[in-house]
Order: C-alpha cells, then sequence, then structure tokens
C-alpha cells in the first residue's frame, strides 16, 4: 500500500524540482539585471553622497531628507526644496492630464474601431498596433519636428494668418503635454478597444428599448461595461508618464524637467547619487499604488462579471 | 435473459484493488475514490457508469497512469504498475476530446506510438494501414486533423489507440461529443472493434443507455465509491441499491416489512397489507423494514385488484407506450408503464381508481 | 432609409477616431518626408532626394551603432526567448503550486518597474562592477536587455500555451512518447508560432530601448536610438529623419509580421 503513496510523492517532488530548475534562468536573468539592482538602490538611498557621485558606506538619511527639503547652505535652516516640489508637481499633474487627454481622443476611437465591420476592423487595429511598437524616440522626434518653430505645426498657423510670429511651443510644459499624448495614446486605444470588442450591444439595444438616448445610453450603459478597459487604459497611460525619460528630455529641455529627468540629474551633475536613489523609489511607490489600485479594481470587475 | 458473454473463470486483465485518491492536503481534502476495487477481466466490454464527480474518470486516468493513487494499487496480469509512468504502461487512451495532434497528418497521428516503441517502419506501415482500414479513414490517411469531421476523429483516435496492441484499451466517454445518430453508429462500430481485436475495453459514460447497451459488465459508481458490478441485466434488474435504482432507468420505491427470508429470496409486507415475494442481493442482510423496487414495465394497472391500489393523477402518452402515475392509498406514486397496441391505450383516466399487480419476482430488496 | 436608426453609431466619435488616426500618423509621415529632403535644413523643402540615406550609411558612427543595435537584440532577444520558453514551461497548465505565483509575480516585475529607475539601479551596479572587474564589454547591455526582454517573450509564449491543450502531451505519454520526446515531438511544434513571435517581440523590444542602454552603456557603446539620442540634441540635419526613417521601415516590417503571425493562429 505504502509503495503507491511513495510513487506518488517522488513523482511530486520530481515534478516540483524540474519546475525549479525550468525557470531558474529567467528568475536568475531577471533578479541579477532587474530586481537586484533595486535592492542596492534602496541601500543607497540610506548611505551619504560621495564627493564625485558614487556614495560614501556611512549611515545617512540625508538622501531622504532631500527629496521634499533643502538644507540652507549658510544658516543650515530646513526649507521646502521648491525646485524639487515643482518637478513633482509637474510630473504629477502632467502625467494625470496626459490620461485624461488619451481617454478623451482614444475612448470614440476604441468605439469607432469596435464598430467596424468584422473585416475592417483588424486593419484599423493594425493602424493602432504600428506606432505602438515603432520607437519611441522616432515618435518624439517625429513630435518635435511638428511643433518647433520652423515646424509643421507653426508653419500652417502662420501660412492660414492665424498668427504672425511662431508660437514657442517646444521647450515648454506644452511640448512635454503634446508628446506624452501623441506617443501615448495607442496604449490607451488598445485596452479600450479590448474591452470594447466583447461589448454585447445588444444591451445597448436594450437601452434604447428602454427609453434611454444616446447620452443616456452612453453614460449607463456602455461607459460601465467598459469600466475595466478605461481603467487599465489610464493605468498603461498614467505610469509611463510619471516615469518620463525621453519625452521631456527632447522636447522639454532643462527648462521643464519631469522626476524621470530629475533622477538622472542626480546621477550626472548632481552628483547626489543617495537623493537619486531616494527619489526612485520614490516614483517607484507611487506606480506600486497606482498598479495595486489597478489590480484591486480589475479583480473586482472579474468578480462580478464572472 | 442471457448470460453475460465473458464466461466467469476468465483471467483478470486489470485490476484496481483498494484504490483510495485524495485531492488537496488535511482538512480541506477531497476524496475522489474511496477503497474502490474492481477486477476487469480479458477481452471484456467493461463500463465504468455514473454521474460527473463520481470518480469514474479518476479512475480510468489512474489505469492510464495520470494520476496516482493515495492508497492501493494498480495490477496488470497481477503486477502492481502503479508507480509506472503512461508511457510504459501498454495500456492505451481514446480521450474525450480526442486529443489528436494537430500538426502530424491522420497517418502520422495513428504511427505515434509504434514510433515512440521504435518499430521498424515496415511494420509500422503495416499496422498503420490495417487500423485505418479497422477505422475504415485509409482515403483520408494523408489529412491534417484539423480538417476532418467529428466522427472521423473519433475514429482516427481509435486507430492511434489500438495501433500499439495494448493490453486495455481506456475510453473517457468518447460518444459524448457526438450527435445522436453517430452516437448510436459509433456504439455498434465499437462493439465490432471489439470483438475483432480482442483487446479489453474500459468504457466510461454517464449515459446509463449506452452503458446497458455496449457492456459485458458495468460498475456503478457513485461519490467516488463502487455501488455494484454485474452484467447489464443484473444492474437493470436487480439494482442492489437505491441510487443504482434511480439512476439506471426509473423505478418505485415501496416500503415494506420483512416476514421471511429463505435462499435469497424474502416476503415482504406491503403497507397496503398485500405480501409478496422479493428477490434480495447476494450478501446482503436485510433489516426488519426495508425498501422495495419495482420497474414500471414489470407491474401492471388494473380496474380490480393488484397488491397495491389508487387513484390515477396523471396518464402520459409516449407513443410505444403510456405511463399511467397512480396515487397510492398509503401516500406516494407509482408509475405503470404499458404498452400501448392497435386497440389504443390502456384506457385509464385521471380520476379513475386503480389497483397495481406487482409481476412475480419483479421486486427487489434495497440495501439501505 | 435614409433616417435608420443605428445602435452603434455615436455623434461626433467618427470625427474624433478619423482626427486620432491622422494625429497618430501625420508626424511620422512628416518625418520620412524630409528623409527624402535634399535641402541641408530640415524646414526648406529641397526636391526629392536620397542624400541623406547615403551620408548615414557611410558615417561610420552609425554603422557602428546599427551593428551594435542588432548584436544586443539578437543575443537579448534569443536569450530571454530561450529561458522565457522555459519559465512558460513550468508556470502555465499546471494546478496551482507552491511559489507559483511569485515566479509569475517576478518574470513580470521588469514591466511595473519605471524604466528610469531600472536604468539607475543598473548604472549604480554596474559601475562598480565594472571598476571590479575591469570588463567593461557589451555584455552589460545585453544582460540589461535580456532581463526585461523576458517579460515581453513569456507572454505570447504562456499565451499559446495555455491555449493548447493539455491532453495532448497526456496522449503522447499514453502513446508511449518519454516525457523528452513529448516535449520534442509534440509540445515544441506546436510551441514554435508562440516562441516565433516571443523572439520578435523581445528583439524590437530591445532595438527600440534608450532609457536603460543610455545608462549602462560604457563610452563608445552608442547604440542606434542612443546616437540617435545625442544627435537630436544637436543640431538637426535631416540625417536623422533617414536614420529614423529606415529604423521605422524595420519596426514596421517585424510588427507586421508579427502580427500576421499571431493572426494566423487564432
Amino acid at each position: 500500500m505504502g509503495s503507491a503513496a511513495d510513487a506518488a510523492r517522488r513523482a511530486e517532488s520530481e515534478t516540483t524540482r524540474r519546475r525549479w530548475l525550468l525557470s531558474a534562468p529567467a528568475l536568475v536573468i531577471i533578479f541579477v539585471a532587474a530586481i537586484g539592482p533595486l535592492f542596492v538602490m534602496l541601500a543607497y538611498s540610506f548611505m551619504t553622497k560621495g564627493d564625485y557621485g558614487d556614495v560614501k558606506p556611512i549611515f545617512s538619511l540625508d538622501g531622504w531628507f532631500s527629496v521634499l527639503l533643502q538644507r540652507d547652505i549658510f544658516d543650515d535652516t530646513l526649507s521646502l526644496a521648491d525646485a524639487n516640489l515643482i518637478i513633482m508637481w509637474r510630473s504629477l499633474s502632467l502625467s494625470a492630464i496626459t490620461t485624461a487627454a488619451t481617454l478623451i481622443l482614444g475612448f470614440p476611437t476604441a468605439y469607432f474601431i469596435a464598430t467596424r465591420p468584422r473585416e475592417t476592423r483588424e486593419m484599423w487595429v493594425f493602424l493602432v498596433t504600428i506606432p505602438f511598437w515603432t520607437n519611441l524616440l522616432i515618435r518624439t522626434f517625429a513630435m518635435q519636428q511638428v511643433i518647433r518653430n520652423e515646424g509643421i505645426l507653426n508653419s500652417l498657423l502662420m501660412w492660414l494668418r492665424v498668427i504672425n510670429e511662431p508660437l514657442p511651443i517646444m521647450y515648454t510644459d506644452w511640448a512635454v503635454l503634446f508628446g506624452m499624448v501623441y506617443v501615448y495614446l495607442p496604449l490607451m486605444v488598445l485596452p479600450l478597444y479590448a474591452s470594447m470588442e466583447k461589448l454585447d450591444f445588444r444591451l445597448v439595444e436594450a437601452g434604447y428599448d428602454l427609453y434611454a438616448g444616446r447620452l443616456a445610453v452612453l453614460r449607463r450603459v456602455i461607459i460601465p461595461l467598459v469600466k475595466p478597459g478605461i481603467v487599465a487604459g489610464s493605468i498603461l497611460v498614467f505610469i509611463p508618464s510619471l516615469g518620463a525619460y525621453v519625452i521631456p528630455r527632447v522636447l522639454g529641455g532643462g527648462k521643464t524637467m519631469m522626476l524621470g529627468n530629475l533622477i538622472e540629474l542626480q546621477f550626472g551633475a548632481g552628483r547626489n547619487w543617495p537623493l537619486g536613489a531616494a527619489m526612485s523609489i520614490t516614483l517607484m511607490a507611487v506606480v506600486m499604488i497606482a498598479l495595486l489600485f489597478y489590480v484591486r479594481n480589475a479583480a473586482r470587475a472579474g468578480g462580478g462579471h464572472g | 435473459m442471457p448470460e453475460p458473454a465473458v464466461p466467469q473463470g476468465k483471467r483478470v486483465a486489470i485490476e484496481a484493488r483498494g484504490i483510495v485518491k485524495e485531492f488537496g492536503q488535511g482538512a480541506g481534502s477531497l476524496r475522489a475514490l474511496d477503497n474502490v476495487s474492481v477486477a476487469i477481466r480479458e477481452n471484456e466490454f467493461f463500463t465504468l457508469l455514473g454521474p460527473s464527480g463520481c470518480g469514474k474518470t479518476t479512475l480510468l486516468r489512474m489505469i492510464a497512469g495520470f494520476e496516482f493513487p493515495t492508497e492501493g494499487a494498480i495490477l496488470l496480469n497481477g503486477e502492481d504498475i502503479a508507480g509506472l509512468p503512461p508511457f510504459k504502461r501498454p495500456i492505451n487512451t481514446v480521450f474525450q476530446s480526442y486529443a489528436l495532434f494537430p500538426h502530424l497528418t491522420v497517418w502520422e497521428n495513428v504511427a505515434f506510438g509504434l514510433q515512440m516503441l521504435g518499430r521498424p517502419k515496415a511494420e509500422i506501415a503495416s499496422r498503420v494501414a490495417a487500423m485505418l482500414k479497422l477505422v475504415r479513414m485509409e482515403e483520408l490517411a494523408q489529412r491534417r486533423t484539423d480538417q476532418i469531421s467529428g466522427g472521423q476523429g473519433q475514429r482516427v483516435a481509435l486507430a492511434r489507440a489500438l495501433a500499439p496492441s495494448p493490453k486495455v484499451l481506456l475510453l473517457d466517454e468518447p460518444l459524448s461529443a457526438l450527435d445522436y445518430k453517430l452516437r448510436k453508429e459509433m456504439q455498434i462500430e465499437l462493439k465490432r472493434m471489439q470483438h475483432e481485436t480482442g483487446i479489453t475495453f474500459v468504457f466510461v459514460t454517464h449515459d446509463q443507455e449506452e452503458a446497458l447497451t455496449m457492456s459485458d459488465r458495468i460498475a456503478v459508481m457513485s461519490k467516488g465509491r463502487v455501488l455494484q458490478i454485474g452484467a447489464p441485466t443484473d444492474i437493470y434488474d436487480k439494482p442492489a441499491d437505491r441510487f443504482v435504482a434511480d439512476f439506471i432507468g426509473e423505478s418505485n420505491f415501496l416500503p415494506a416489512t420483512l416476514l421471511s427470508l429463505s435462499s435469497g429470496v424474502a416476503r415482504v409486507k406491503l403497507a397496503s397489507g398485500a405480501e409478496i415475494p422479493a428477490t434480495v442481493a447476494e450478501g446482503l442482510v436485510p433489516r426488519e423494514s426495508v425498501t422495495i423496487v419495482v420497474r414500471p414495465e414489470h407491474a401492471r394497472a388494473v380496474r380490480e385488484g393488484g397488491q397495491v391500489s389508487g387513484r390515477v393523477e396523471n396518464v402520459v402518452y409516449f407513443g410505444t407506450d403510456t405511463h399511467i402515475h397512480v396515487a397510492l392509498a398509503g401516500g406516494g406514486t407509482f408509475i405503470v408503464r404499458q404498452q400501448n397496441s392497435r386497440n389504443g391505450v390502456a384506457g385509464f383516466q385521471v380520476g379513475d381508481a386503480a389497483g397495481i399487480e406487482i409481476a412475480a419476482d419483479a421486486a427487489q430488496v434495497l440495501r439501505d | 432609409m435614409a433616417n435608420r436608426f443605428d445602435v452603434r453609431s455615436q455623434p461626433g466619435f467618427g470625427t474624433i477616431a478619423i482626427f486620432t488616426f491622422a494625429l497618430l500618423y501625420l508626424p511620422i509621415l512628416a518625418l520620412v518626408v524630409y528623409a527624402f529632403n535634399g535641402s541641408e535644413s530640415l524646414t526648406v523643402w529641397g526636391g526629392l532626394s536620397l542624400r541623406w540615406f547615403v551620408a548615414a550609411s557611410q558615417n561610420d558612427a552609425v554603422q557602428d551603432a546599427a551593428l551594435r543595435s542588432f548584436i544586443v537584440a539578437i543575443w537579448a532577444a534569443g536569450v530571454a526567448t530561450i529561458a522565457a520558453t522555459m519559465a512558460a514551461i513550468a508556470t502555465t497548465r499546471v494546478a496551482p503550486y507552491r511559489g507559483l505565483a511569485f515566479k509569475y509575480a517576478f518574470i513580470n516585475t521588469p514591466l511595473m518597474v519605471p524604466e528610469i529607475v531600472t536604468a539607475v539601479a543598473l548604472l549604480i551596479v554596474f559601475s562598480r562592477v565594472k571598476v571590479w572587474t575591469g570588463y567593461s564589454g557589451l555584455g552589460y547591455l545585453i544582460l540589461a536587455h535580456t532581463a526585461f526582454c523576458i517579460p515581453f517573450a513569456y507572454l505570447p509564449i504562456r499565451a499559446r500555451l495555455e491555449s493548447m491543450d493539455a491532453s495532448l502531451e497526456r496522449a503522447a505519454a499514453d502513446l508511449y512518447a518519454t516525457p523528452w520526446q513529448a516535449f520534442r515531438r509534440v509540445t515544441l511544434p506546436l510551441l514554435r508560432p508562440g516562441i516565433i513571435a516571443g523572439f520578435m517581440l523581445a528583439f524590437v523590444i530591445s532595438l527600440d530601448d534608450v532609457v536603460i542602454t543610455e545608462f549602462v552603456k560604457s563610452g563608445g557603446q552608442d547604440t542606434l536610438p542612443t546616437y540617435m539620442l545625442g544627435q537630436i540634441r544637436r543640431t538637426v540635419t535631416p540625417e536623422v529623419n533617414a536614420i529614423a526613417t529606415a529604423f521605422l521601415a524595420l519596426s514596421i516590417l517585424l510588427v507586421t509580421v508579427f502580427f500576421f503571425i499571431n493572426r494566423k493562429k487564432a
């Protein structure tokens, strides 16, 4: 009797061992070159900054203090680090506006695609997929050529005699905003489309049947049904916006930095690695909170609709 | 009534002995099989019958080697194979979904097992040809398996499982995906193939009619236990258990008191006061108050007389026969099935008084 | 008939959709058009010309960067695909077991951490390792790229595995195939489209990366994207447009192939 149970146990432990061996390469690589360094960085945020970059292995909370506060070099008084706060506020508000703008453009677009005939729908999706997989830098660069002083937008407006002088858009918050909306738009459209494609239009018909008008059907039937897509799209746009680095660097220049550029600065000219590490962890924490919100929302939506 | 097709005393091909299977551990564990023992004889068409979740598929997977028993042994020709992986067991399976390899042709599917066994090419070619002939699929040998119909897929799955000449063939509800007509055809085909190949078939189904038509013997299972093993006629005419009686065919249950018992036949007294004989299953020691079962076609509705009586509650016409529901004087309903003839139906109307005549040795004492 | 009520339409949505598609494609189109500009400047149209493509292809720095991009992408995508395939087999179509959720979360972590954060974390670690070992070759870039490519390669492979009927491997085992034979003869051939899709996805992701590369690369290790980033900050000539256009063409080609592979499977 025992032999059967033994065989079962042996087979099970063998399976477990094989599964760990199979996963090992992926887990080790990701640990060495993605997750592990995050812990090193966490440790660095509690050390003293070195004179020429790097750190001295002495415990210090200066890095974390400096995220929000600054110490006056003459009288040692603490005050809020205005420059940091402005940049963090810009990161948050620009990311929020980007999310809202992509939603306003993306929702009708996804709906438009989802209501095309089946044969052409794939082509429209494909048209959104191409920019999605096109190099982010190239698309940023393309946007730069549109909004620069001698770019298409200004030339067009001047040709139409709407303006006489080119609008100085480059190196303003507007430039960063345009860039982020442009670059992250596909990230909003694709998940929205995924949930709209599953939308049962008999429910829309039922709405009209029960005396709802176009707007009421949109507000009371369609939007609640595609809410998981709205949440997914918003998170997918908000998170990379918050950590944007290339777009503000190319379009914003030094004047309109975002958190990503501020972090870079600490590892470059700022030579304050602990501060940069603390800021990175702050950024990651905000992202994790947003993701947690998303996961909880998705779990609830999944449970609700079975 | 014919005797089971398998003569007594044939050698046991595969045996499950004292099988216990628990899924999960500790308090949350689920006992899928509870001390199950079956001995399946050589060249037998053996069916595991029961509702979904009764453990029949788990038992089948255990014989195939996809599950390990928590306790007990699986014996193939007397040798315990419970620890062997599936690819070392001379047992093949026809899967419920057929599980045909979509990247291979019909021919390559049937050849797969032989190739894995390292048989010579010439032997594989002739064997595959023979198998395709057996299932009448020679013409579609070069088709991909996603280009054939469900019934054809079924045949390929059979040919593939039979090709390596297994000692035992396991069939996991292989007909459930087919429509009614095709299913009837395949039932006959399966019997033919079993006859031609002489291989032991272990068949899993939840369809009692399928089980009764095809099997030499049936094991009725419920909630991880085997309730009764026997030939189809035994199972139908002499259900040992209330579940078996209820699951297979329709039944009337009557409370009764045991009066006497001699050589497998009891005399029981019904609530109406009538005394009738009732068969007692082997090994069953009935208590004083028992339940007896009577099949609807083993009784007759009459105007006067009968062992029990009541009033007609409902008359349901079925074409070949008519069901007469009689509300018994002592409570409960008794259903009688009567063959229709050219002279019309039995002639009872709702509200008529009716007696019920139970045929001699139609009654069976149930295990509690 | 003209006023037939369409339950699917919403007022103005079509207009916004067309605007969105115009917005998505006009800047790219402008970039491509100026790549064929004969003039020195970006603003003046100097007639149709291939001179900037010629200039770019003869530029040693561009050639080096392009070659480096390919070497890194092929290594990173290749290793990532193998690792992801193995991991997918260990984490897909299995009854939940202890460690499964952990593995899943671990593999997907690179998708969730902002790139700039991973980039500076790698800078911290690798700058120290470079000093310790004295090695400052392409290995760091390949390793970093492999790590963030794994979840991308994992995605389509896992999806493909999940859609595969587990009873196929059981049938193989039933027909005397050992676990290795079942993998070689059944699992792998059926998994192939997923593996190809995973590799291509990883390849494109590696090829496109700017941020992590910018922070991990040693001196003189520009890839095509970091080279372009440097150029964009300086005076811009249509040469950058030409490089970007060529890059774009390659991406579109890969995405198209990927799209059709994935569609055929469905």
